[in-house]
């Protein structure tokens, strides 16, 4: 079997011997004699070296395949990582750190916050950052909460969000005996008319959320579905793409009230969903709204500058049932990914890649188009765009024998992606495999 | 130490943006961005060292002790890590076909396997992202069940006070009434209180065994009979897991649904504050609630199935995968014979570590405890005047991790020692020799742990300013 117990027989022995007991069963006198196992009745196989280990884990990662190229996007995107992000994120410090209770030795962890805090604030334009959430959709989940009051309660979910994204918000709002309602889409965007109508009739509208760029890639009347809603009384939730940011209208220019969003994009690798960041920002006047781990910036007693984890009057561990979430730690290591991620960057460099994402997408729709492949929607869009076709699945069927991972299959189209690593060799490939796919 | 925004040198950059190779698009120019992006300016160097900087003042497991309770502290394999790395895992973007991930469906169904027969559990599901994530998620199916029976005033779950805060906070965000009962002498269920609590009304009971003293509930069997009969369901916060693992089972217990912990029993890293693991197991009758997706084995392989009666999404996609990566590969590692010497280590450790402490400082509980203890400073505080804080910052001083501190809230001077297995006895005998050193000082020189620590890059921080003042930015008002 393989073992982490830095022990010897002996030793064992010693230990057993100083505590008083005979032997290890004998530690277990407080649980039932009729629970304790046996090694023959737990049926999980006898332990393997490391080599027998690490070869059995090779092998199910044998089992997937690596595209050589991925143009789909849909909530995981296909970003170059710098090095130096897995370097710093992987040194043992940061790894096999708690959370940073004892803020004594825990300065580098707490700092890393704060500054991932700040660049989050600057990439969306708004006053203030939580130190993160689980993912993007929670993100959304966490938001809808902060917008209720006692006499607001409704939560309105664009349909033009990620499928995943609305699902976790309505389990979140079903939990919480909360009501939501979809707003549809109209040509490939939140229909702004029907969101008045529904807003009209609704006196506990709560808060409105929708995405930008949205689920298809394309630009929303941000500006118009904020003021629809500031004037119904509710609150302006914006779920961005932190890479979209770098050439995007932010939500605190806009005047959203809180933004949120899925920060994988920024150094995490796609890795099968998980672990990604949510991020949450929000207006000055909601700060003490937002739920999770804040770092702020006090002084020590000698009076050097020093970062803690505050606020935490509005945390689980004070208000038990009153807290307005249960969230603790979460992310740690993700947001300080973004930050490294963000820092390698610079803002040169998130402007550039936003670019380059902006650029590539609307080279490959126009090539796209040439061969009978058109947009669905008018919209402008950012680095994601539907095609109609019939024959999705033949296209994609045909991209993927040549080790290209196509874009989405959606309802009577495909929703594709591209991104600063999509190479033009690589989309004139794909015009040509999805021409002959459909000759 | 200098922010990085402090020193951001314009100009300064990493070749990190490959060339266009493409025409530039128009842009409509109302959707674009007008504020500056004040991001740091920096060169790799500059990057590398400022990193390097922080990493000196942080302290994780591989730095030294880290007997923090509740939060198994043990050592994480790097052997994880290369297979968290492995790009067969890393490389998969979430929605390929299913066809083209299988082996990271087999990751996750191996896992589930492995689990449930660690739990006693059927299903089990790893989209809940952290313990808290998995505690919501475990409600959501007990709110589930009843909705599903129309048996719906079933609104009260009932928590003894010695629970971690997330317990009462899922349970309100599931829409749940909380019901507080009090806690034994030896922190365990009081039967009597529980038997007051129990009715028609009741969802369920989130225990927590062995308890946040380290004590194993003697009368496990009789509180879910007692739960049971009333019509509730069990849960059991598996955040102390690492007790019994392998050696006992929460399923057989009588508990119907159960969170664990992977960065904790399961030996992945805690990143500083994740990401962590909460995958939720539960019994036949509250599988179809299960979050979707949902690995299936059939005979064609893997397949992700959304079942009618799914309570839907807690998160997207399927959690956090490469933590399950990790997960996995300790517990192919260990086996079964693995998990018991863990489990039983865990126990001898904080047993022996006990033994070593009590003789200068009031342990809370009488006897045996399971994976750790408590200490209880209220005597030595009301003597000397020095509190538990002062002694667990005095520990840092002496290169240690503190233990959990005030926690739980049952006793008011509260040190939690949880050493875990991977401890060695010299590390134990070192460590308790310090202990004692700092207790006794209490006795001789409570100055010197008032004002501790000292040796730390920064002494106690002041909390108060840091929540009246909030400063929560970098203000960039010097540039």
């Amino acid at each position: 079997m393989g073992s982490f117990v830095p022990s010897n027989p002996k030793e064992r022995e010693e230990m057993l011997k100083t505590v008083g007991v005979e032997s290890f069963r004998d530690l277990y006198r407080a649980v039932p004699e009729a629970l304790l196992l046996p090694r023959e009745k737990l049926n999980v196989p006898d332990g393997v070296s490391e080599p027998e280990a690490m070869r059995a884990m090779e092998t199910m990662a044998e089992k997937n395949r690596v595209f050589r190229a991925v143009l789909r996007g849909a909530g995981a995107y296909w970003h170059y990582i710098p090095a130096i992000v897995g370097r710093v994120t992987s040194k043992e410090q940061f790894l096999t750190a708690y959370t940073p209770y004892q803020a004594e030795i825990s300065q580098g962890v707490l700092q890393s916050i704060f500054e991932y805090q700040t660049m989050m604030c600057e990439l969306t334009g708004m006053a203030v950052s939580n130190a993160s959430v689980y993912d993007g959709a929670t993100a959304a989940a966490e938001a809808a909460a902060m917008c209720v009051d006692r006499k607001r309660s409704t939560v309105y979910l664009s349909k033009a969000l990620a499928p995943d994204v609305i699902r976790t918000v309505q389990t979140y709002c079903w939990g919480a005996n909360r009501q939501v309602r979809l707003i549809p889409v109209k040509d490939g965007l939140t229909d702004l008319e029907a969101l008045k109508g529904m807003l009209a009739e609704d006196s506990a509208a709560a808060g409105v959320i929708f995405a930008q760029p949205n689920y298809f890639g394309n630009l929303e009347d941000c500006a118009g579905l904020i003021e629809l809603t500031h004037q119904a009384g509710a609150k302006a939730v914006m779920s961005v793409n932190p890479i979209a940011m770098g050439l995007l209208q932010t939500p605190g220019e806009l005047g959203a009230d809180i933004a949120v969003g899925e920060g994988q994009p920024l150094g995490m690798p796609m890795g099968f969903g998980g672990p990604y960041l949510g991020f949450m920002c929000a207006s000055q006047e909601l700060f003490r709204h937002l739920p999770g781990r804040i770092v702020g910036e006090t002084t020590d007693a000698q009076g050097k500058r020093c970062y803690v984890l505050t606020l935490q009057a509005r945390e689980q561990h004070i208000r038990r049932e009153k807290a307005a979430s249960n969230i603790c730690s979460n992310q740690a290591l993700c947001a300080m990914t973004a930050a490294v991620y963000l820092a390698a960057m610079g803002a040169e460099g998130i402007t550039k890649t936003a670019r380059l994402c902006y650029d590539k997408a609307h080279y490959l729709a126009a090539e796209l188009e040439k061969i009978g492949l058109k947009r669905r929607d008018e919209a402008d869009f950012f680095h994601e765009f539907v095609t109609e076709t019939d024959c999705a699945e033949k296209l994609l069927v045909a991209l993927e024998a040549k080790g290209i991972l196509g874009g989405l299959p959606v309802e009577n189209g495909v929703l594709w992606c591209c991104t600063e690593q999509c190479d033009r060799s690589v989309m004139d490939e794909v015009v040509a495999i999805c021409r002959e796919a459909m000759a | 130490m200098k922010l990085i925004f402090e020193r951001s040198m314009e100009g300064h950059q990493c070749s990190l943006v490959p060339r266009s190779d493409v025409p530039a698009a128009s842009l409509p120019e109302k959707q674009m961005r007008r504020s500056t992006l004040r991001l740091p300016e920096l060169s790799e160097t500059e990057l590398s060292r400022h990193y390097t900087e922080l990493s000196k003042q942080a302290y994780g497991v591989n730095d030294g002790f880290y007997p923090l309770g509740s939060c198994t502290m043990k050592y994480n394999p790097a052997v994880n890590e290369e297979a968290a790395r492995l790009k067969g895992f890393a490389a998969l973007h979430p929605l390929q076909p299913e066809s083209t991930v299988q082996g990271a469906m087999e990751v996750l169904y191996r896992a589930e396997q492995i689990l449930c027969q660690v739990t006693a559990m059927d299903e089990m599901t790893f989209q809940p992202a952290a313990g808290a994530h998995g505690e919501f998620t475990g409600l959501l199916l007990i709110k589930a069940y009843h909705e599903a029976r129309k048996d719906s005033a079933r609104r009260k779950i009932i928590v003894p006070d010695s629970a971690h805060g997330t317990n009462p906070a899922s349970a309100a965000m599931c829409g749940f009434t909380v019901v507080n009962i009090p806690s034994n002498a030896q922190g365990g269920v009081d039967i009597d209180a529980l038997r007051a609590a129990v009715g028609e009304d009741t969802a369920g009971l989130m225990l927590t065994n062995p308890n946040t003293l380290g004590i194993f509930d003697p009368n496990i069997l009789e509180i879910t009979k007692i739960v049971h009969e009333a019509g509730g369901l069990c849960y059991y916060d598996g955040a102390n897991l690492n007790a019994i693992m392998g050696n006992a089972r929460p399923g057989d217990m009588g508990f119907d649904v159960i969170h664990l912990n992977l960065h904790k029993t399961f030996s992945t890293p805690h990143g500083g504050g994740g990401p962590g693991s909460g995958a939720v197991g539960v019994k036949k009758q509250l599988a179809p609630y299960l979050p979707a997706p949902h690995v299936m084995k059939t005979e064609k392989g893997f397949t992700f199935e959304r079942a009618a009666q799914s309570l839907g999404q807690v998160k997207a996609f399927y959690g956090n995968f490469l933590v399950v990566v990790r997960a996995l590969c300790y517990m192919l590692m260990l086996g079964g014979d693995g998990m018991q010497e863990a489990s039983e280590n865990a126990v001898l450790n904080a047993n022996y570590l006990r033994m070593l402490l009590a003789p200068n400082c009031k342990v809370a509980t009488d006897g045996l405890c399971m994976h750790e203890f408590v200490l209880d400073l209220g005597e030595i505080k009301k003597e000397t005047g020095v509190s538990a804080m002062d002694v667990a910052k005095a520990m840092l001083d002496e290169g240690m991790h503190a233990p959990t501190m005030y926690f739980p809230l049952i006793v008011h001077e509260a040190l939690m020692f949880e050493p875990t297995e991977t401890e060695s006895k010299q590390t134990l005998d070192e460590a308790a020799q310090t202990v004692n050193a700092l207790l006794q000082a209490a006795f001789t020189d409570p100055e010197r742990l008032h004002n501790a620590p000292s040796r730390t890059p920064i002494g106690r921080p002041d909390d108060v300013q840091a929540a009246r003042k909030p400063v929560l930015r970098y203000s960039f008002e010097n540039q």
